[in-house]
């Protein structure tokens, strides 16, 4: 805990530095519609109108807190298409978006680790699979994998899939090799020793694995785990923008960014930033219990 | 059966299996007469007992399955036969590469290009695999090209993927990596002065470090422009974060004993910095670099995909899809593969010279 404070105060600083970005960012705007209507305007009615453009270069984190809830909270209540009024997600509000977003990351993100674990293990298992895989697993994550995403969400739109899978496969390739590499360094982690006790228990191969291999893997598992998660999350919001997408993250950064609507941008940005953190967070959560569960807890 | 009992003697029957299948149900007017009999010369080298299996026998096998592949290349047709010739070539592989594998590993000399050759043999297969696939089913070209079109592409549009090349990598993602990588030891040797700094930041970078940052691409580019400033903008917000956690974890990566140590010697922080502290933390500074040369390119990459001039690879990508031109955009991934992948080695390469004396470099 005693990381509070000074995390408080970087936070604080960043904020506090964002604020002051914003009045030379956007004074330009201000000042030529002051030139256009003839007037003259002193400095603090220029900081006022920087904070409040509805097109700003850089929007005041109040604006971006502030369009984030309206976007959430205010048009599930209120708005024509909101919850409160028609009973399903309005396609203006962010919980919807996300939600989008977040169903394809969380499938792909579930196939793409059990296929990480499985192949792991088969690594960890079998030489000829450890000498053949492993390097082109390890080279895999040098490729930008991502720029592979417009292509495949084109050609399995020709085959007709649409819609989940397709962004769902991409979350899946991109969470599959941390997991695959964190669980091997995982699986190997126990030392000669440790084999050495399991070989004169005269225990069989799938007890070594269940009884020894398979618990010391869990931190492993779980650091790869949270790197997965995240990369299956940049993968669906990147799968989402080739073919012009009308649902989920990705897509309203790009139709922000075709009409310049930049508090848009914003606001879906940090709904992906929550996200991630809150995903990120969970599997952390998770952890902390699991790892307690095994009297492993540090 | 012996044979069944050694290394890559499951994959052998299977391998004998297939042959017999595809033998029994078309056999020459299928398959080429090549092929069968080289298909059958690997089948018989398969019985060899283990120990006498040499590098001679591992040639003649590979040998072998590289004729029978291309031999059956003008045969692929979806027949049965063929299926089973496929299975068998492939089938014969993993014999291979099991066989491979299992060799005494050589720690010295020309031998330690040894432990290559397992996955490239695999490497091959699967690029044999995709072509003979793509033949023998006629997926169409703006599904799957196959790798022999996609070379054929990639040598007859040199230019634009050089043009595309210079504009996405060495423009956008080298320059940002520079920027960024620069700036962060930078601000991690800023930050190192305060232990209050570090405390507050550690946390708050490994948080950024998470987050989609690729999404801040559309502001990056409404800010910089289409051209390349925006794209290394991106690079440069994305490596920036992994980096100075790596960094600021490095410099913190000495020992109580060897700072006293430098105490004793009475060194100012600037010799302390470069002597120990620098030193120690380069296995963390390093990791980071190749965290980031990964993550540089792909910024790069996407965001050209909100704006970019009529060049760049994710330009060219995002368009050609459009036009569904599978084989240029293939050639562009293949591109984006091999330059992620040289970047990336080369990173490791310094890294064996410079922190030659960590664990993890010494056991090689």
């Amino acid at each position: 805990m005693r990381n509070v404070i000074p995390v408080l105060t970087i936070v604080a600083a960043l904020i506090a530095l964002w604020y002051i970005a914003v009045v030379p960012m956007n004074a330009q705007w201000t000042q030529d519609q002051a030139r256009r209507a003839g007037q003259d305007i002193s400095f603090t009615e220029l900081v006022a109108d920087t904070m409040s453009q509805s097109r700003p270069r850089l929007p005041a984190p109040h604006q971006v807190a502030q369009e984030l809830w309206n976007s959430t909270i205010v048009e599930e209540m209120t708005g024509r298409r909101g919850f409160m009024n028609t009973g399903s997600l309005s396609n203006r509000s962010l919980i919807y978006h996300g939600w989008v977003t977040l169903s394809a990351t969380l499938l792909g993100f579930a196939i793409g680790s059990g296929l990480g674990i499985a192949l792991a293990v088969g690594i960890v298992h079998n030489r000829g699979m450890d000498a053949s895989v492993m390097p082109w697993a390890i080279a895999s994550q040098t490729i930008p994998i991502l720029a592979i995403a417009p292509m495949i969400i084109v050609v399995l739109n020709a085959v007709g899939i649409t819609g989940l899978i397709p962004k769902a496969i991409i979350s899946t390739y991109l969470s599959f090799f941390p997991v695959v590499v964190g669980m091997v360094k995982g699986l190997r982690a126990p030392d000669q020793m440790q084999l050495d006790l399991m070989k004169t228990y005269s225990a069989s191969g799938q007890q070594v694995f269940a009884k020894l291999r398979w618990p010391s893997a869990m931190p492993y598992l779980f650091a790869s785990l949270k790197v997965g998660i995240a990369a299956a999350l940049v993968g669906a919001i990147v799968a989402e923008l080739p073919t012009g997408a009308s649902a989920g993250l990705g897509a309203r950064l790009l139709s922000g960014s075709y009409f310049g609507q930049t508090l848009q941008i914003w606001s879906a940005l940090f709904a992906a930033a929550i996200l991630a953190a809150s995903m990120v967070a969970l599997i952390g959560l998770i952890q902390r219990v699991t790892l307690k569960r095994m009297g492993m807890a540090a | 059966m012996k044979v069944l009992q050694q290394t890559g003697g499951l994959q052998w029957a299977g391998m004998a299996l297939a042959v017999l299948v595809a033998l029994t149900f078309g056999g020459v007017t299928a398959l080429g007469l090549t092929t069968v009999v080289l298909l059958l010369a690997t089948v018989v080298l398969g019985i060899v007992p283990q120990h006498r299996k040499g590098w001679l026998w591992l040639l003649a096998v590979a040998a072998a399955l590289a004729g029978a592949g291309q031999a059956l290349l003008p045969f692929a047709a979806s027949s049965l036969p063929v299926m089973a010739a496929i299975v068998a070539i492939w089938l014969g592989a993993w014999m291979l590469v099991a066989q491979l594998a299992d060799r005494p590993r050589v720690a010295k000399g020309p031998g330690r290009l040894q432990g290559l050759l397992a996955p490239l043999t695999f490497g091959v297969t699967l690029l044999w695999l995709w072509e003979v696939t793509v033949r023998a089913l006629e997926v169409p070209r703006v599904i799957l090209p196959a790798p022999s079109a996609i070379w054929a592409r990639i040598l007859r549009s040199t230019d634009i993927l050089w043009v595309d090349f210079v504009q996405t990598f060495v423009k956008g993602a080298l320059s940002g990596f520079a920027i960024g990588v620069g700036a962060a030891i930078v601000f991690a040797l800023l930050v190192d002065r305060s232990d209050f700094l570090r405390r507050g930041l550690l946390p708050v970078g490994n948080f950024l470090a998470v987050l989609p940052i690729i999404g801040t691409a559309p502001i990056m580019v409404m800010w910089f422009g289409f051209d390349w400033p925006s794209k290394a903008a991106v690079v440069v917000a994305m490596v920036f974060f992994p980096m100075l956690v790596n960094t600021v974890q490095g410099l913190a990566a000495t020992e109580a004993m060897q700072r006293d140590l430098m105490r004793t010697y009475n060194a100012s922080w600037a010799q302390a910095l470069l002597k120990l502290r620098l030193p120690a933390a380069m296995p963390f500074i390093f990791n980071g670099l190749k965290i980031s040369s990964t993550l540089a390119l792909i910024g790069a990459i996407v965001a050209e995909f909100f704006g970019s001039p009529t060049r760049g690879m994710g330009f060219r990508i995002s368009t050609e899809v459009g036009r569904l031109q599978l084989d240029m955009v293939w050639a562009e991934i293949a591109v984006a593969a091999l330059a992620g992948s040289l970047f990336y080695g080369m990173i490791a390469l310094v890294e064996r010279g410079v922190t030659f004396w960590h664990p993890s470099q010494r056991g090689r």
